[in-house]
């Protein structure tokens, strides 16, 4: 075991647990006394300088992490996983920076530590190319989500939420433990690339039963954390319970390193056969260079992600009409987005397109999201409630908010030219151009019908705010540091609406090396 | 230069959003800047397209957009482009000036008014099909917040209903964009790209009534309609008359730029004939006409001013869809006529009903107006409705009679069967318009028991309402009396559309 080879691939990691270590020691050793609002400023602080310096030493991270003698890949640096990790550290900064008013604690220190080493186990998770590395990055993950649920000690929903968050967490680690134990079972090894080999060997041999068992274990788990139908009934709850910038990460973090994690298994496949030359295949008629068709760990996978995709789109926008909380709306509207990826991911592509078009999808919406429970957070602190009815009037109380709220919400419903509608148009075409018809061109026609139907639930937030007349009239002030959040998230869902290919052309630098 | 329009409107929009607190005469007159400059360019891209290129296409800026999906950011314009430009720029000019007394709010209604004029003089101008789907979703959120905000009657249903069915159509032409794109192989999005793709003939037949329906909803098709009567009672007189004037127009704009030019052999016979309908082509005309006669013997039978003029643009966009259907020179032209003319004289209508009766009366209920003399009272709306109401019938002089004209012709040509029964909507056309004239202004009933209780003066017509009656009867004259200045820019660019798609 090459212990600097290990120790060069989890830079990232280890800047961000070192930054944990520090935010303790710095609040609980020198800040005990100070004001809240110093300690919050330190802890956010130290915790953002964490996430800079895991992002400086994200390049020095060399080719992964190769088990010695086996040639197997631990850990994956570059490609898909470096994209996601970016996206990771940039989201758990802008979640830290949310913090800034926070009152909801006094143990700030201790909430920054929980939020930087659920973020480590997020990195791990996105690089991970090993099932027990992707078992103890999920639960370190996701104990540190339990954790920050929870953490707003006074509030009973708070509690209520963590402890449902909890049971079904640990039941769904018990399916995916189950699940991964066939599948090395199965391969006779825990690395990706050999199940996928294995697996795709094995189509139509005697052994397939098994291997349906496993895949359905694995994908009640992994649906578990991306908060998929028929496993979401977690997250209105968490959504609800927790504190805004615990709810944001909650939505925004697990939510790219649960993507990630499913990218990995679908490009798994990529390693299998190396050359693009496989990939592709030239159409008969056309003459046009289309990219194969592929499914992860073989059809039955792609069935169950399908199933799980046409679930979530359907049941969350449906849900989401009835719903009178911001943050249960947000909920279901997050597992209405996650239905959209998960189709994508099941209609997974060789070419590095179906890739793509997921993160762009994945990191976008983490960035709208963690905007939109900036501006919920702020909501609540200042009318207590969450509801619907909270939100009257808000273009008279604070224009900006209102503003925010408004480019934030249009660009979730997927309205031109904000990002949203990029990534929703990028990933269909992504499935279409590789199954123009029949089930794909079907699914993404009840996709499309379907974010129809949200327009009409996010529509009933912003005609609250711009409107439906105030209760009261007095204006909402606002942290400026959360004022510089939620501007900077919404310039950037304007920007990179405006100039799609800055991202775009962003991730696709890092395929070339993968 | 024509793109200045775009970007002129979308500036002013967010000058307004910054514009100070407690100031509405200057979001007025920066709105009413903004519309005339808008309209300044319009008209001078007009004169340009008249000059020796005889209207023939030209490229306004082409530039990738997003390379890696072929996408451009590609305006042009042609002679069907000039004409809807020029007709925005209109309608939204006599917009600004029929919004003169908005007081609640006024810099926000201007903002969200003049981001809908950006949207739809961008929609006219793109010649890429993404590109245009893109400004004709930004066209929508804007017309949720007008009505919802300075509306009236039910006016979040209406704002609501409106906001929903322009976004399931929208979906569908989304869906149809993907598809295309997709099948076309995914090299560029632009408009003469898809259409010289070779679409296979089996997905047109499904892409094409799909795309049209798609944008036909917003175009009022019957039964997809229903948001039409609603959303414009609902709205403020500006957005009324911007729905009616140019939103409309949206809808019918792309089912002819971009459902018949992309998908051609969609409106091939499907090789057996039901009751007489042996292709989508024969669907959506029978449609056109059903919306045509329904539309016209609803608004017979409305109480309120305001629906009567909703349904009667139901009627009325029926003649564009009926035309484009015709698919033959003189029909076609007949319909992009038809939308320039429609959109003035509505315009002028829902001006008339909704600001200068309405604002005085405070009500639309034509019982209540019998009783209030306005002949008397409000001689210059009388004679102003006189005159709109001829020219929404089709007497010779204005626009719509040189447009419905050429629309039957058409039809006649296409199948006389149709022509025959669009026939029955004009007569029915007038028999609405003169009701609706004669109880409203006309009429000699006696107050009854309440004796003068409303016989206080009304309020004087200001400047801003006769500019605005005048810009928008002069519009609707000059096509009127010498119609070829407008044809001469749509003829050309109808036949290249019909000879197959773009240059």
């Amino acid at each position: 075991m090459n212990y600097a080879d290990l120790f060069r691939a989890t830079l990232p990691e280890l800047a961000l647990e070192l930054a944990a270590l520090l935010v303790l020691v710095v609040d609980l050793g020198f800040l005990r006394k100070a004001a809240l609002n110093l300690r919050v400023a330190v802890a956010a602080l130290l915790g953002v300088l964490g996430c800079a310096a895991a992002l400086w030493v994200l390049p020095f991270q060399g080719h992964g992490f190769v088990t010695p003698g086996t040639g197997e890949l631990l850990l994956s640096a570059g490609g898909s996983a470096a994209v996601a990790q970016v996206g990771i550290l940039l989201l758990t900064a802008l979640t830290l920076l949310l913090l800034a008013d926070a009152t909801f604690t006094k143990h700030v220190g201790e909430f920054v530590s929980v939020v930087l080493m659920a973020a480590a186990g997020a990195l791990l998770v996105a690089a991970a190319q090993d099932l027990l590395v992707i078992f103890i990055g999920l639960e370190l993950l996701s104990l540190g989500l339990y954790i920050l649920t929870a953490f707003a000690k006074r509030s009973g929903a708070s509690a209520e939420a963590a402890i449902k968050y909890y049971l079904f967490g640990g039941m769904s680690a018990a399916f995916l433990l189950f699940g991964f134990s066939y599948l090395y079972g199965i391969a006779g090894s825990t690395n990706l690339y050999h199940i996928v080999l294995a697996v795709n060997g094995l189509q139509g041999m005697h052994t397939a039963p098994l291997l349906f068992v496993a895949l359905v274990m694995v994908a009640a788990g992994l649906g578990f954390k991306v908060a998929a139908v028929p496993f979401h009934l977690w997250a209105p709850d968490a959504y609800e319970g927790a504190p805004a910038p615990a709810a944001a990460f909650i939505a925004s973090v697990s939510k790219v390193a649960g993507f990630a994690l499913l990218i990995s298994i679908g490009t798994a496949a990529l390693h299998v056969y190396g050359s693009f030359q496989e990939i592709f295949r030239i159409e008969p008629q056309s003459h046009t260079l289309v990219a194969r068709e592929y499914a992860g760990f073989g059809v039955p996978w792609s069935l169950l992600l399908l199933i799980l995709a046409v679930a979530s789109m359907t049941v969350g926008n449906l849900a989401a009409l009835a719903q009178i909380s911001v943050r249960r709306l947000l909920a279901y509207s997050a597992m209405a987005h996650g239905g959209y990826t998960l189709l994508a991911l099941g209609f997974f592509s060789y070419s590095p397109m179906s890739a793509r078009a997921i993160l762009y999808y994945v990191l976008t919406y983490g960035l709208t999201t963690v905007g939109a429970f900036g501006v919920v957070g702020v909501v609540e602190k200042a009318t207590g409630s969450d509801r619907l009815d909270a939100f009257a009037g808000l273009s008279r109380r604070n224009p900006l908010l209102s503003a925010v709220l408004l480019v934030l919400f249009l660009s979730l419903a997927g309205i031109p030219p904000l990002v949203g509608f990029w990534a929703k148009f990028n990933l269909f075409a992504a499935i279409l151009r590789v199954y123009a018809t029949g089930a794909g061109l079907g699914l993404v026609v009840l996709a499309i019908a379907m974010s129809a139907v949200s327009l009409y639930y996010y529509l009933q937030v912003l005609k609250r705010a711009f409107v439906m007349p105030a209760v009261d009239e007095t204006p909402i002030a606002l942290h400026p540091v959360t004022m510089a959040v939620l501007l900077l998230t919404t310039l950037g869902v304007v920007v990179l609406g405006c100039f799609p290919e800055l991202l775009q052309g962003w991730i696709a630098g890092f395929y070339p090396g993968m | 230069m024509l793109a200045w329009t775009i970007y002129l409107s979308f500036a002013g929009a967010l000058a307004q959003a910054l514009l100070p607190k407690g100031r509405p005469a200057l979001a007025r007159w920066l709105a009413l800047v903004v519309a005339i400059a808008g309209l300044v360019l319009a008209l001078a891209g007009f004169a340009a397209g008249m000059g020796p290129s005889h209207f023939a296409r030209i490229t306004i800026v082409d530039k990738q957009w997003v390379p890696s999906m072929g996408i451009h950011y590609l305006l042009a314009a042609d002679g069907i482009s000039l004409v809807l430009v020029l007709l925005t720029g209109l309608a939204a000019v006599a917009g600004v000036l029929f919004s003169w007394n908005i007081e609640h709010r006024t810099k926000e209604f201007f903002a969200f008014y003049l981001a809908l004029i950006g949207g739809v003089y961008g929609v006219f101008l793109s010649f890429d099909f993404f590109l245009l789907f893109v400004f004709y979703e930004i066209a929508i959120v804007p017309k949720y917040f007008l009505i919802a905000i300075w509306g009236s009657t039910r006016r979040e249903y209406g704002a609501m209903k409106l906001a929903l069915y322009s976004f399931v159509g929208s979906a569908m032409v989304l869906i149809g964009l993907l598809a295309a794109y997709a099948r076309s192989g995914g090299h560029s999005t632009g408009l003469d790209a898809l259409a010289h793709a070779g679409l296979p003939v089996s997905f047109q037949m499904w892409a094409f009534p799909l795309v049209f329906t798609g944008f036909a909803i917003l175009a009022g098709m019957w039964p997809f309609h229903t948001w039409a009567p609603t959303g414009h009672v609902a709205a403020p007189t500006a957005a009324s008359m911007l729905l009616a004037g140019v939103v409309m127009k949206l809808g019918a704009y792309g089912c002819l730029r971009v459902a018949i030019s992309l998908f051609p052999h969609g409106m091939d016979p499907w090789g057996f004939s039901l009751l007489g309908i042996g292709s989508w082509r024969d669907v959506f005309a029978v449609l056109a006409v059903i919306g045509i006669v329904y539309g016209a013997l609803v608004a017979l039978a409305q109480q309120d001013f305001k629906f009567v003029i909703g349904y009667s643009s139901v009627s009325h966009m029926g003649f564009v869809l009926l035309g484009l259907m015709t698919l033959n020179q003189i029909g076609m032209t007949g319909a992009v006529l038809q939308m320039y003319s429609h959109g003035v004289i509505a315009g002028l209508l829902f001006a008339i009903v909704g600001r200068i009766v309405y604002e005085r009366t405070h009500t639309r209920q034509l019982a209540d107006l019998e009783t209030m003399h306005l002949s008397k009272r409000l001689p210059f709306a009388a004679w102003v409705f006189v005159i709109a109401g001829i020219a929404s019938m089709g007497l010779p002089g204005f626009s719509g009679f040189v447009a419905e004209l050429q629309v039957l012709v058409g039809a006649w040509v296409a199948k006389p069967g149709w022509m025959i029964a669009a026939g029955v909507g004009i007569v029915v056309g007038v028999a609405y318009t003169w009701r609706a004239l004669q109880r409203a202004f006309f009429s000699d009933v006696s107050p009854g028991t309440h004796v003068h209780e409303q016989e206080h003066s009304l309020a004087a017509i200001t400047v801003p309402e006769i500019a605005g009656v005048g810009l928008l009867m002069t519009a609707t004259l000059i096509v009127g009396l010498y119609p070829r200045i407008l044809l001469e820019a749509i003829e050309p660019a109808v036949k290249t559309l019909l000879a197959g798609g773009g240059q």
